[in-house]
């Protein structure tokens, strides 16, 4: 129990990811299925309009915030210094820091689900409803007066620490401790993707942040950023947030790419097809994903000049999305394909992700765009993007990796019905919604009238969601059932071409007994130039210096937390004393004696 | 490139490049961000207040030259100091270092005293725009400044311990990297708030 | 290869960093002296603007020693800080080009 709480090994830290983000997960979940429940027929009365309103915020905050960002900070963690040939990240203490501070801001987030009481409400009352990009001026104190917003803009701002310090901390392991020989163009595309996510994660954060604090300083201390009334314009949140929401987008999918990136080669047993192309794709998607924001305010008036700028560079951006969806096709083609679970998974992600890329591109042009937006034809476009996109690719790199986190292989029958039954769920789930929306049903109304015609698609997608609530119990077995019973996994189970193959599973605690060096950009296959390399010897040579354990990145990050309940509670000392736990943490972490 | 050998740290590293010079100058990437998106909203709610006190009634030229000299004399004894450091000297090391946390605090000072003035003269982040994005902007430049007198005092006090020596000069070149970059920060703050008004 | 080494460590000297802070606090003299004097006040903003690049620059180059230092930690901060700034002018054009063009087109 200590040795995890302690932890700074990056394998540990990574399971901790993974489960904690899993849980979310499947408490978002559970928030989709009423949500389900509440319109499978007209004139719902599942739960009230506030609760509703509660649900699909907290849906969509935790899902992009709690669940999908950090399973894929799982595999950061677990991943990508395997993948380099390093014996941990560059700084193991700042890596249980983020972690902590995820854990904590989740819980501070999902808290308000039951502290009502504490606020003169009930239970189920003041948790966020405002909506995952709570627009202002409606978050202003005096449309949303009770703690609700508080709650989500707190606990934002929490989580922003943890992906801002995690980037840094990804950024430097990527660039800084590859093993010799691992040039920058030999590493695998799920690091790439990784570091590129990784600079759009510090740019992107800290503008959020300031819409944030913005927010905060109106709620709480009288301030006019976003208010009408006082000159100021409310469309300044809405650029702050798109200015950070979409370069979002790409921090949730571009780590999906990269593990599909690393499924399809091992299982067609074929390189990647043009991954000079593919890797510089992703660069590509980086820096553009930061021209387009305004495409999410079409219906704003913005004008014909930014309106045609940004739809041109929206349509653009298709152009190396489209590009990467060719070089995987590409690597299928002709390979000695082997049909794992891993791979229909990453199948599937390609399938669904070109829906969700056309729709996207069909909202690219702005009249259209006022057709569709905020109805459900754009809740079908992220769940095509989002779901079979980042979580398809998501569950590919949970059956590729699983018997190298875990040293066992989750079983392939199960794998297989879990899939299938995801993959026609999601689409019975979400295919409809292009349809309900375009019949003139709009986002985020708890419910509707039969007259729209509307009720049969919307029980079909009810049904849909089900579905794959009835998938991920399948995966929850095979979850349990491999504890014990799952095949052993020896180093290599599929015969995978980069470092972490080369190791046993689950890898030793100091990851490789001797440090490999590099000499070609799939090292443990034959190619026309190399030989494989020879894996490290199964007992290292010498002693090994591993870090230790410390407490003090949990401490610093319970500063935080305590921090954010002054303004909450309107107590002036909580903000002292959670600045000081911050300041005792990083005095502890720093003056410690930790070799790294 | 082949310095990896004479890099001040003891791993090796696959850039040769100190891993927390690294991600320091990633960090400070980031806050240009941070600070580009309060600098923006300044600009864009620039004129937009809909009742006084305006700039031009209560910004105080004179006053704020000084304070910018101040900082900029910091970043001065800043550099001194970790010269100092690099060559073993630690006797202006903590006489440097020490400067570099005093002018930071009389910085601080005059924004107490400016802020205290403003809000006499009826200027809070309630009345109008301008206090918002005045406040706002100058405050979260000010917690930096705040951070990082903490920061230096702190290697002060370890310098005085006789802890602090050549071979932490790099702890001293980071701690310089923050309160240069501080430093400006403030020379944008300088001209976009107070002379171009 | 000694040459590489004596660019990547030695730091500016002393005698460096006072010439930077001396024209830091010339820049700065400037700039309050431009501000008083009705004669600029046509070109106030391009005069400002390029001397407080000029002392940006000074610091980062020098204080900061990017100039002499690797040219990843310049990527690092530069990459950025052009994000940064380009994000500015997007913001400026955004907000106020919008402005102009409902201007144009009558009130509305
Ligand atoms: C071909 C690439 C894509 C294009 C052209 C595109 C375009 C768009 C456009 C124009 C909108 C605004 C629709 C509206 O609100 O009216 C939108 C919304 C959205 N897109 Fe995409 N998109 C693309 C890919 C993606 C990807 C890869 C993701 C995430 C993995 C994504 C996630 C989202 C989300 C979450 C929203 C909705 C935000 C909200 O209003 O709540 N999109 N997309
Ligand atoms: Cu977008």
């Amino acid at each position: 129990m200590k040795s995890w709480l302690t932890t700074t090994d990056h394998k540990r830290i990574g399971l901790l990811y993974f489960w904690t983000a899993f849980v979310f997960f499947l408490l978002g979940g559970i928030e989709a299925l009423v949500i389900r429940l509440q319109l499978a027929q007209p004139s719902g009365h599942v739960v009230s309009a506030e609760t509703y309103n509660q649900l699909f915020t907290m849906h969509g905050t935790t899902m992009v915030f709690l669940a999908l960002m950090p399973l894929s900070a799982s595999f950061f963690n677990y991943i990508v210094p395997l993948q380099i040939g390093a014996r941990d990240v560059a700084f193991p203490r700042l890596n249980a820091f983020s972690y902590w501070v995820f854990l904590l801001g989740g819980l501070f987030l999902n808290a308000s689900w039951f502290v009502g009481p504490l606020f003169k409400a009930g239970m189920l009352n003041v948790a966020p409803d405002g909506g995952w990009f709570g627009y202002a001026n409606l978050t202003e104190r005096q449309f949303s007066p009770g703690p609700n917003i508080d709650f989500w803009l707190l606990g934002l701002q929490i989580l922003g620490i943890s992906s801002l310090a995690a980037g840094f901390n990804f950024i430097v392991t990527i660039l800084n401790l590859r093993a010799p020989g691992l040039k920058l163009m030999r590493l695998p595309v799920f690091t790439w993707m990784t570091l590129v996510t990784q600079f759009l994660i510090i740019t992107a954060f800290p503008v959020i942040t300031v819409g944030l604090v913005f927010l905060m300083f109106d709620r709480f201390f009288g301030a006019h950023f976003y208010v009408h009334g006082a000159g100021a314009t409310p469309l300044l949140w809405q650029h702050l947030f798109w200015l950070f929401g979409h370069p979002e987008v790409y921090i949730l999918i571009l780590p999906a790419m990269g593990i599909v990136s690393e499924v399809l080669p091992t299982f067609a047993r074929k390189p990647l097809f043009g991954y000079t192309v593919v890797v510089y794709s992703g660069i590509l998607i980086g820096f553009m994903g930061w021209g387009v924001w305004s495409h999410h305010m079409f219906a704003v008036g913005l004008g014909p000049i930014a309106d045609s700028v940004f739809a041109a560079t929206t349509m653009l951006i298709a152009v190396p999305t489209g590009v990467k969806i060719f070089n995987w096709i590409a690597t299928l083609w002709g390979g000695d394909i082997r049909g794992t679970t891993a791979l229909h998974f990453a199948v599937g992600f390609i399938a669904m992700f070109i829906i969700g890329g056309l729709s996207g591109v069909s909202h690219a042009s702005p009249p259209a765009d006022l057709q569709q937006t905020d109805t459900y034809y754009v809740v079908a476009h992220i769940h095509y993007v989002l779901f079979g996109g980042t979580i398809m690719g998501l569950f590919a790199g949970i059956y590729y990796w699983w018997p190298k986190m875990t040293g066992r292989l989750l079983s392939e029958p199960l794998g297989k019905w879990h899939f299938w039954l995801q993959f026609i769920g999601m689409n019975v789930a979400f295919f409809p919604m292009h349809f309900i929306g375009l019949l003139g049903m709009p986002r985020r109304i708890y419910t509707y009238s039969p007259d729209l015609g509307v009720s049969d698609l919307n029980l079909v997608s009810t049904v849909g969601a089900f579905l794959i609530a009835v998938s991920l119990l399948v995966f929850i077995a095979n979850l349990w059932r491999t504890r014990s019973r799952g095949e052993t996994a020896s180093n290599d189970p599929w015969g995978g071409a980069t470092l972490e193959w080369s190791i046993p599973s689950p890898p030793p605690v100091y990851n490789f007994s001797v440090i490999p060096t590099i000499t070609s950009r799939l090292p443990r296959w034959r190619t026309e130039l190399h030989a494989p390399m020879q894996d490290p010897p199964a007992t290292p040579p010498g002693p090994i210096h591993v870090p230790g354990g410390s407490w003090w990145p949990m401490v610093a990050a319970f500063g935080l937390p305590l921090m954010a309940l002054a303004p909450l509670t309107h107590t002036l000392w909580l903000a002292f004393v959670g600045a000081g736990v911050l300041i005792v943490g990083i005095y502890g972490w720093a003056f410690e004696p930790f070799e790294v | 490139m082949t310095h990896a050998a004479h890099a001040p740290t003891a791993h090796y590293t696959s850039m040769g490049l100190d891993s927390r010079k690294m991600a320091f100058w990633a960090f400070i990437g980031s806050e240009c961000l941070l600070f580009g998106s309060l600098i923006s909203t300044y600009l864009v709610y620039k004129g937009r207040s809909v009742v006084g006190p305006y700039p031009h009634d209560i910004l105080n030229i004179p006053f704020t030259s000084v304070s910018t000299f101040d900082l900029l004399m910091s970043s001065l004894m800043m550099v001194l100091a970790l010269a100092a450091v690099q060559r073993g000297d630690m006797k202006w090391g903590k006489i440097w270092l020490f400067s570099t946390a005093l002018l930071g605090l009389v910085f601080l000072g005059g924004q107490v005293i400016e802020f205290t003035e403003f809000v006499h003269k009826g200027l809070t982040m309630s009345t109008n725009l301008f206090g918002c994005t005045f406040f706002v902007l100058t405050g979260t430049h000010g917690a930096h400044v705040a951070v990082g007198v903490l920061w230096l005092l702190t290697l002060w006090v370890r310098a005085l311990q006789g802890r602090l020596g050549p071979a932490n000069a790099m702890t001293v070149e980071i701690t310089g990297l923050y309160w240069h970059f501080v430093d400006v920060v403030w020379i944008i703050i300088f001209t976009v708030v107070y002379l171009i008004q | 290869m000694a040459d590489t080494e004596v660019r990547e460590h030695a730091h500016p000297t002393v005698d460096v960093y006072l010439r930077v802070a001396a024209a830091l606090v010339i820049l700065t003299v400037l700039e309050v002296g431009v501000f008083y004097v009705p004669a600029f006040h046509g070109v106030l903003v391009p005069v400002l603007l390029v001397l407080s690049a000029a002392k940006f620059a000074l610091v980062i180059m020098f204080y900061m020693h990017l100039k002499a230092d690797n040219k990843f930690f310049t990527f690092l901060f530069g990459a950025p800080l052009l994000l940064a700034v380009g994000v500015m002018v997007a913001l400026l054009f955004l907000f106020y080009g919008a402005l102009t063009l409902r201007g144009a087109a009558g009130a509305g």
